[in-house]
């Protein structure tokens, strides 16, 4: 019958496939060598020396897991904790320092003619609401940012846990939320202000007479003088990379990993901190560092006056677009091109 | 008092993520975030091994020192716990850790980060020890009801050691000796600037 037919040819099989098994098992059975499961196994030190990091597969669902071990942390919890303060103190302490010292030696610059009592117009009202939206942003992104990083050490002890947290969670609601028409405000800042803030001859004589901030100086300038072209491309530059290493922190994952946000973070910390102290020495100028700069911004016009000593070329340049010409020639002004 | 440490002895794990499922379920662990993972190593290659992690409790923490709030306390045990009502969800803790362990609900703003969340040795919280409000924000604190944490007790190979460092550490030198080898204690030289030598 077919059936054991199979049988016996199946028990055949199986009997050759037993012999050839156990004829091969001594050849390799009898060496007692005792197997050394580890001898190609991975580890964490022969790992490490390759790559700053332990990376592998997993299972789950969220493949973010799948790094091991990376103690690239530790370098930047140094910067977050030692590093940071450091420059953020010397940056802004330093700065304020400078400030102050400056105000007491030279104290308010003065409109030296006096005041003409006639205005110019130098603010747009669009151009003076982009520039307070950006301010105000600024400064409530620049106080809730330096609570992160000195807030623990000087206002934590002052108010208790419980109102810290709730005062930091606050800021940090603010601190995201704003980001957003403040880099609005950085984009309109940039379009707006561009046409005036390139570079020329003007800024290196300018520069080479120190602005006029020693002695009763007044060097000629554009509408925007070397300093403030300055101020302009620190704010252009400066809260370009804040915004960009921002978003970044805000959203992670969606551009880098940790290593890209451990990055972010120190660019943005530094960026951030340097642009708060030169902001303090913008906001010293506008002032109580100058008379008559707080109104360029604030009602928009200037006295003629002002103008004539800080931006004489602009002067020309407006009294020739709106044919008033009583500028007087002045003798070491530089002709305008 | 003991020093709580985990231990994965990778010669012994399977990956049957049988750790990361009991944690879960153990602490109702929100979703989205897995307090524990097992990552495998050279997948498929020669010398592979699997490792399962969580937070490791290090000593001088990382994510305790970077906080912007102090919200991350040590208890007695050396457990690394922190309070998610100090908790501002800022990611620092994040960036700060070796391990990967702090991870957020994404519940924030933007659909970011809520408050953060990581293992706790299965010791709860701030919060009174077995009341509701600490089961509902950490988990189980099972060190309370003196058990150990549920991914090392119910690991089938016993490859998750979890309990006192110095009887973790004893046990799993001499599973070495016995054996004649072992992969490490992975991630103790981070943790805790130490490693097993046997």
């Amino acid at each position: 019958m077919a059936s054991i037919a199979r049988y016996v040819r199946f028990a055949a099989c199986a009997w050759i496939a037993f012999v050839i098994i156990v004829s091969a098992i001594p050849a390799s059975a009898q060496e007692p060598s005792r197997v050394d499961p580890n001898a190609s196994a991975v580890t964490e030190q022969g790992l490490f020396q390759e790559h700053n990091r332990i990376q592998g597969r997993v299972s789950i669902p969220d493949q973010r897991s799948s790094v091991l071990i990376q103690p690239a942390g530790r370098e930047w919890r140094h910067f977050r904790n030692v590093t940071l303060r450091w420059i953020g103190g010397i940056a802004i302490l330093g700065m304020l320092a400078l400030l102050i010292i400056f105000y007491l030696a030279r104290g308010m610059v003065r409109i030296e003619s006096g005041r003409s009592g006639r205005t110019i117009v130098r603010f747009s009202a669009f151009e003076r609401f982009v520039h307070w939206m950006t301010a105000t942003c600024f400064v409530i992104l620049a106080i809730s940012g330096l609570n992160i990083t000195f807030g623990r050490p000087l206002l934590l002890p002052l108010i208790g846990f419980e109102a810290f947290s709730e005062w930091s969670q606050w800021a940090k609601y603010a601190h995201n939320y704003l980001s957003f028409p403040f880099t609005l405000g950085v984009v309109l800042i940039f379009l707006m202000w561009i046409a005036g803030n390139i570079p020329n001859k003007v800024d290196v004589e300018w520069l080479k007479r120190g602005g006029g901030m020693v002695g009763h100086d007044h060097p000629p300038a554009y509408r925007f003088n070397a300093g403030q072209k300055g101020v302009y491309w620190i704010v252009v530059i400066g809260g370009g990379l804040v915004a960009a290493t921002g978003y970044q922190l805000m959203f992670p994952f969606y551009l880098t990993g940790i290593e890209g946000m451990q990055l972010a973070h120190v660019v943005h910390a530094v960026a951030a901190v340097l642009f708060i102290a030169v902001m303090l020495a913008h906001i010293y100028i506008g002032t109580i560092g100058m008379e008559g700069a707080f109104e360029a911004m604030g009602e928009g016009t200037v006295d003629v006056n002002w103008a004539r000593e800080h931006h004489s070329l602009w002067l020309d340049e407006q009294n020739a677009r709106t044919g008033v010409n009583k500028t007087p020639p002045r003798t070491s002004a530089t002709p305008a091109e | 008092m003991a020093r709580m440490k985990f231990l994965c002895d990778a010669d012994r794990c399977i990956e049957c993520n049988a750790c990361v499922t009991a944690c879960k379920n153990e602490n109702e662990v929100p979703w989205g975030i897995n307090r524990r993972r097992v990552v495998t190593i050279n997948d498929g290659k020669p010398g592979e091994r699997s490792v399962s992690m969580a937070c490791m409790h290090c000593t001088d923490a990382p994510c305790a020192a970077v906080c912007p709030v102090d919200c991350f306390y040590t208890t007695e045990d050396g457990v690394v716990l922190h309070s998610k009502d100090l908790c501002i969800g800022c990611g620092y803790c994040f960036y700060a850790c070796p391990f990967g362990a702090p991870q957020y609900p994404k519940i924030g703003n933007f659909g970011s980060r809520g408050k953060m969340d990581k293992c706790t040795f299965c010791a709860g919280g701030p919060e009174a020890d077995g009341s509701r409000e600490e089961y509902e924000k950490y988990g189980a604190n099972r060190l309370a009801e003196g058990k150990l944490p549920l991914c090392a007790e119910m690991c089938s190979t016993k490859s998750l050691l979890a309990g006192d460092g110095e009887v973790i550490a004893e046990i799993y030198k001499e599973r070495v000796t016995r054996r004649g080898y072992g992969s490490g204690a992975w991630g103790w030289q981070t943790a805790y600037r130490e490693s097993i030598t046997s």
